[in-house]
């Protein structure tokens, strides 16, 4: 068995979770604080790719960097690189996938932030950059690492986008979902059987992650509480 | 040294209009729940930003709508301590007292934090964190907090009301031990005319957002000026009296038109007439401002007795007169005579 599918899955996971953690908890922060209108609009902008089906993300992601297409043609020209049917390129599709999993987590939990600590953080002195680094996001810990979880794991599973901008080239951009999609269409059943397996084995690892950290956090709680 | 606060704010329906002077002291905000006590020290701390006006402390500008000046709290020196503290959850004592101290090196740091937790007796608690601290605990390590930052002004926001009545005078004792030794201006928020009696010589009244003049607080309970005032000072009988020829005696219609003697002179604005339910007592029935009565009910509070009158000839829906005894003046009766020395008639605006 060619574990490449799964290294490639893994590696194009990790680096979109951590564009994803530093954009989503950025966006959160500081589209909290735009006007109601501006923050509505932007908001569906952002969340939009949560509930569209992946192919039209990709599509759309076509529609841009093709090499054909404005962004697509001036980076070829530029740097002579081709932005789709690389390994890479299925982390432009992953990223905007899995970006609203984290963005709407994290702006979830900067909300029930109490804004009185960054208020006494400010008259004792203390700089915006300080109170949010050693305050805000300690305090939002729990919320930002779900999301972060949550995106890794969509990230992971990420089919549609992927498919149409990395495209199935054997060794080169498989992942473990187009993998099995393409072992099942050639009636290689057997092999893509042991692939679910594979998928099924770490997205329970994942969660079963997520379940230990909230009841860390909660038992956490409850020492607190009594004392 | 002075603080010097004149700003407006709308906020929705709700105005805010306040204008005082501070000095080196601890100057009361006395007001009801929701007149903008909060909004007000907000205002002080930078937190919320007003519409209009000036605040200047010691000569330095904080804020000035003219001007664009608009300091961020962090370059305003002033210490605020929240209603429910905003201490940092994720943090010990030690580090949220030592947070305050951010801009002391690291060794002076050390130093200052030590002796800040000696001072306020938390050394047993030090390395605990917030939650684990009784309410009591969390106000010294909030106080501790602003003192390490050194603010020239210290805002309190309600202090004692987040505490059990049993702890409370404990804290309101080593409370103003610790502002006297601060020295600097002192603002204390409070709805609560005991508490600022206690603990401040001046006082500056807020009424649904505006301001009185700053006044003693013996002439606050001694001549409140208005019906608020008058409230917020624990005054609990109100009735509308009309003048007469004689400029220090009014007339009550509702109280079948008895005559009381005042010990201020009638004025065109006054609208309401004040007694004190302590300032009423039994007399005879010739006595000066007697006002024969009928006992309408009698509650039994803790150290005292609470007796309702309704004076003789009141129309049916007068406000009963309400009298507080110790217990041991009260001996039952049906009717009696009560009277209120003329320097006991409030009169209101």
């Amino acid at each position: 068995m060619d574990w490449f599918p799964l290294f490639n899955s893994l590696r194009i996971a990790a680096i979109s979770t951590v564009v994803i953690f530093f954009s989503g908890i950025f966006a959160a922060y500081y589209i909290a604080k735009l006007p109601p209108i501006l923050k509505g609009v932007l908001d569906v902008v952002l969340t939009l790719p949560l509930v569209l089906p992946p192919t039209v993300v990709g599509y759309l992601l076509l529609r841009l960097l093709g090499p054909t297409r404005p962004l697509g043609a001036f980076i070829l020209e530029a740097f002579e690189t081709k932005l789709v049917m690389t390994w890479w390129s299925a982390i432009f599709a992953t990223v905007v996938v899995a970006f609203p999993l984290m963005y709407r987590t994290a702006r979830g939990a900067f909300e029930s932030f109490d804004r009185d600590l960054a208020d006494a953080g400010r008259t004792l002195g203390l700089s915006n950059t300080w109170i949010f680094w050693r305050v805000r996001m300690p305090c939002c810990r729990q919320g930002i690492l779900a999301g972060a979880v949550l995106a890794f794991a969509r990230a992971l599973g990420e089919y549609g986008a992927t498919s149409m901008i990395a495209g199935y080239t054997p060794g080169r951009t498989a992942t473990i979902s187009t993998t099995v999609y393409q072992l099942w269409r050639t009636d290689n059943d057997a092999l893509a059987f042991r692939w679910v397996l594979v998928n099924i084995a770490i997205s329970a690892v994942v969660l079963l992650a997520v379940n230990l950290l909230e009841r860390r956090s909660r038992s956490a709680g409850r020492r607190k509480a009594v004392g | 040294m002075s603080l010097i606060v004149a700003i407006e704010k709308t906020y929705g329906a709700f105005h805010l209009d306040v204008s005082f002077q501070a000095e080196r002291e601890i100057l009361a905000l006395l007001g009801a729940s929701g007149c903008g006590k909060s909004l007000t020290l907000k205002c002080i701390a930078g937190i919320e930003r007003p519409d209009r006006g000036r605040i200047e402390l010691d000569g330095r500008v904080l804020f000035d709508s003219e001007k664009g000046i608009c300091l961020p709290p962090q370059q305003r020196r002033i210490g605020y301590l929240f209603q429910q503290y905003a201490l940092f959850p994720n943090m010990t004592a030690e580090q949220n007292i030592a947070a305050g101290a951010h801009h002391l090196k690291k060794s002076q740091r050390q130093q200052r934090v030590a002796e800040l937790l000696t001072l306020l007796h938390l050394e047993d608690a030090s390395g605990k964190r917030p939650r684990q601290l009784s309410g009591g605990q969390q106000q010294r390590v909030a106080l501790g907090r602003i003192l390490a930052a050194e603010p020239e002004v210290i805002l309190l926001d309600e202090p004692l009301s987040a505490l059990d009545s049993y702890l409370k005078f404990q804290m309101e004792l080593d409370l103003s031990d610790l502002l006297a030794s601060f020295g600097g201006i002192t603002l204390w928020v409070s709805h609560d005319r005991g508490e600022v009696y206690r603990n401040c010589r001046r006082v500056c009244v807020l009424d649904n957002g505006r301001s009185a003049p700053v006044t003693s607080m013996t002439g606050l309970m001694a001549a409140p000026g208005t019906v608020s005032a008058a409230r917020l000072s624990g005054c609990k009988n109100y009735v509308t009296p009309a003048p007469t020829e004689d400029p220090y005696v009014v007339v009550i219609p509702d109280w079948g038109g008895i005559r009381l003697r005042c010990g201020s002179p009638w004025q065109a604005d006054i609208t309401q007439l004040g007694i004190r339910a302590n300032f009423v007592r039994p007399a005879q029935s010739d006595a000066l401002n007697a006002i024969p009565c009928w006992v309408a009910r009698v509650v039994e509070d803790v150290f005292t007795t609470i007796v309702l009158l309704r004076p003789e000839g009141a129309v049916p829906d007068a406000p009963l007169l309400r009298m507080e005894l110790p217990k041991d003046l009260w001996t039952g009766a049906q009717a009696l005579t009560v009277s209120v020395a003329p320097e006991h008639i409030l009169l209101l605006r």
